[in-house]
This record gives C-alpha cells, sequence and structure tokens, in this order.
C-alpha cells in the first residue's frame, strides 16, 4: 500500500488507525474494489460560478473526463460518488450543499475545485463561506482561479490515487458523520481559524 | 440638461430641491414625501413619457453627515431619454418613503432589494420582506457604511445559522399575501402548494369565480 487513507473528517479526527491488520485477502480485495471504484467516479456537478465553466470544457472532447470514467454526470445525488463543487459557495447554499452531500450514498469524496471553494478567495465577506470544507469534508483541493480543465484533471488522478489507497479494513473512513449538537461539523474555534483572512484579504479590517 | 428638469420645477417648484448634471446625465433632487406623486406625474404627463423604471437603488456616503438617497432612474422608450431622480432621506429619522409599486409594479423587487440592502422601509410596499439575503438574517443591512465587511457575527456563527436554515422551506399562499391570485393558479400548482410543508392554501373567498 504505497498511500496510506486518510480519514474524510476535517483536522481533529483521531481515528487514523485501522482497527484490523491488512492481511492478504483483504489487500486483494481492496484493490479489486478500489480498482472498480476509482474508474467510475461519479460526479455531481455542484456548479455555481466561473469554475463550473472549466468543468464543462474539461467535461468536453477535449479535455474528456471521459478517459477516467467521469463521463456520466449524476444530477441526482442518490448515484452520486464525488461531489464536485465547482465555484465560490454562499451562506444561502451552504445548507443546500450539506443536505446534497448527506443524500449522497458511500462511499463519496468531495472535490472543491477552484480559490473560492477551497477558501473563500477574492470574497472574503459577509456573504461567502470561507472555504466549503467548513461545510462539508473535502478530499481534494484544486488551486486556480479558476483551474484550467488540466488542473482539474489533475486533482481528480489525486483522488483516485487517494481512493486506490483506502481499505476495506478501516470501517471508519466510510462512516457517516453528521452534523454534531451545536449544528456544525468542525468546532467553532476551528471555522473561525479556516476563515481566517490571508494574503490580500489582511489589508481589509473587519470595520473596513 | 434634460427639459423635463424646467418641466418638473414649473409643476412641483418647492419640491424640487437641486438640479445638476452629471457626466451628460440630468440628476433632479425631490422632496422624499412627494416621490410617488413626481413620479406618477412624470410616467402620466403626454409630454413626459417616462413609462420605464429603469432602477431603484440607493446610495450611502462616506461623510456620515449626508443623508442617504434613493436613486429613482426612468427612461421613455418613446422619446430615448433618460432621468435621474433622488430622494435624500435624513439618517436621524426613520428610513422610510413611499413605494412605487402602485405606479410601476416591477418596482417590487427593486424597492425588496433597496430594503434588503440599506434597510430603508417603503410604506405600502405590497410585500416587503429580505429577497437576497435570508429572512432570518440578524446581523443587520450590508450595504449601510456601519456594516462591517465580513458582516457582524464570527465566522463559525454564521456557519451555524446557515447550516441551521432550512433549504426546503417556502411560502405558503397565505404568508405571501397574494391569496386571491390563487384562483388563477393551474389545478396542479394549487395541489402542489396545498401540500407545502409551511401550511395549507387558504379557501377562495366566497362568490369569487374559480377555473373549475
Amino acid at each position: 500500500m504505497g498511500v496510506t487513507a486518510e480519514p474524510t473528517a476535517g483536522p481533529g479526527a483521531s481515528h487514523i488507525v485501522a482497527p484490523v491488520s491488512p492481511n492478504w485477502v483483504t489487500t486483494r480485495l481492496d484493490f479489486l474494489v478500489n480498482w472498480a471504484r476509482s474508474n467510475s467516479l461519479w460526479p455531481m456537478p455542484f456548479g455555481t460560478a466561473c469554475c463550473a465553466i472549466e468543468f464543462m470544457a474539461a467535461a468536453a472532447s477535449r479535455y474528456d473526463i471521459a478517459r477516467f470514467g467521469m463521463e456520466r454526470m449524476s444530477f441526482s445525488p442518490r448515484q452520486a460518488d464525488v461531489l464536485l463543487c465547482a465555484g465560490r459557495l454562499p451562506f444561502k447554499l451552504a445548507p443546500v450543499i450539506r443536505r446534497i452531500y448527506d443524500q449522497m450514498p458511500q462511499p463519496k469524496w468531495v472535490i472543491s475545485m477552484g480559490a473560492c471553494a477551497s477558501t473563500g478567495g477574492i470574497f472574503d465577506n459577509y456573504a461567502m463561506v470561507q472555504g466549503i470544507d467548513t461545510v462539508v469534508p473535502v478530499d481534494v483541493y484544486v488551486p486556480g482561479c479558476p483551474p484550467r480543465p488540466e488542473g482539474l484533471l489533475y486533482g481528480i488522478l489525486l483522488l483516485q490515487k487517494k481512493v486506490r489507497g483506502e481499505t476495506l479494513a478501516d470501517h471508519a473512513i466510510r462512516e457517516e458523520r453528521p452534523l454534531d449538537e451545536r449544528g456544525l461539523r468542525l468546532s467553532p474555534q476551528l471555522v473561525d481559524e479556516l476563515s481566517e483572512p490571508f494574503g490580500n484579504s489582511v489589508h481589509q479590517t473587519r470595520s473596513a | 440638461m434634460n427639459p423635463s428638469a424646467a418641466a418638473l420645477r414649473a409643476q412641483f417648484d418647492a419640491a424640487i430641491t437641486r438640479v445638476t448634471e452629471s457626466c451628460g446625465d440630468t440628476i433632479v433632487y425631490v422632496d422624499p414625501t412627494r416621490v410617488r406623486e413626481i413620479l406618477a406625474w412624470l410616467k402620466d404627463a403626454p409630454e413626459q413619457d417616462y413609462d420605464y423604471l429603469v432602477d431603484i437603488t440607493a446610495v450611502e456616503y462616506r461623510d456620515a453627515g449626508l443623508p442617504i438617497d434613493v436613486v429613482y432612474q426612468v427612461f421613455s422608450l418613446r422619446r430615448k431619454a433618460f432621468l435621474r431622480l433622488k430622494a435624500p432621506l435624513d439618517k436621524r429619522e426613520p428610513l422610510a418613503i413611499d413605494s412605487v409599486v402602485p405606479i410601476w409594479a416591477g418596482a417590487d423587487w427593486m424597492e425588496r432589494e433597496v430594503y434588503d440592502m440599506f434597510g430603508i422601509t417603503f410604506r405600502e410596499h405590497p410585500d416587503l420582506r429580505r429577497i437576497l439575503m435570508w429572512e432570518t438574517y440578524a446581523e443587520g443591512y450590508p450595504l449601510r457604511k456601519d456594516f462591517p465587511l465580513r458582516g457582524r457575527f464570527s465566522r463559525a456563527e454564521q456557519v451555524r445559522q446557515a447550516l441551521g436554515a432550512n433549504p426546503e422551506a417556502h411560502y405558503s399562499m397565505e404568508e405571501l399575501s397574494i391569496v386571491q391570485a390563487a384562483t388563477e393558479l393551474p389545478a396542479d400548482m394549487r395541489d402542489r402548494l396545498a401540500r407545502g410543508e409551511r401550511g395549507k392554501i387558504a379557501e377562495p373567498p366566497r362568490g369569487e369565480t374559480t377555473d373549475a
């Protein structure tokens, strides 16, 4: 196993150690299952902005994500494997993407495409979620504004690599983690920390 | 200078406080208490004929002593002429102005947006509630100068409140105060609204015709 399976929850999760040690049977079965899963990732496109245009370009004939088994867009979350958030996420859409994520069956992964989905990007303001990882767990972040189709394809290849490193022996990575009693996915301190201004945003004061 | 400015002066005299020209556009400052009367005249007077309301917006200036301007941009489709009206509202008093929905039905959502972003109340508006921000938004009015860029609550609280919203909640007919329109809806749409999770559709008032 070249790549270790990482927990799908964000920072702070403490269940990395597999309860069962992998033996020959599970590793061979893992190889087969992960081969099948990683080569037919059906994306649920959640396109909210210009990144969705690059995503469409990646799906069209020139870049053609059909080469990686992703040509079947799943416009229903119930048949989707990958939630692909392409574009900025306003607070008004946060419950919507959370509902879609909760409706997707396991196994499921999330790609955060572009600067706005990953960090809030240039929209460090009152209306925008500062990174969708404060709302749903994210597996692969694709940087760019917007990322070129090659960038998205590289992110997809990284996700395939991650999927091939998973093991059935670790139940924790496929466990559903609903929002906690506070109604948050992460602790409030962590959400605040992830949403801190950085880069050019630090020049904008809270009272600006 | 747009000749409508002189015509407004002749017609309304004291209600027109100032007329300026900027980048070729005539700007007429008017008394906010008479906005509806002035706009109705501009729309109906045959020699004015400003029949299209392009936009309603508002401006708050950095100088805290200056009033908030409510801006009306009107256009005459026949004469191909623009006119801009500004109605200054004193910030020390409650921000309220007459709605122009009785004149242009299309002003409905524009006034809701100004209310949402600036907190200006439009008197006699049929359905004045937030339009861009969600209904339970409690942080204030985002385009006001005293509103912090990143909002008033912490990011964690903003995320918590956003995730607590029900994305499938919608309005029943009574809440929208357009119950009388129910009789004009197609039957299948009425059924769908009646099954809504936030209450049942009201029975149409007695004596009115239905589409059955």
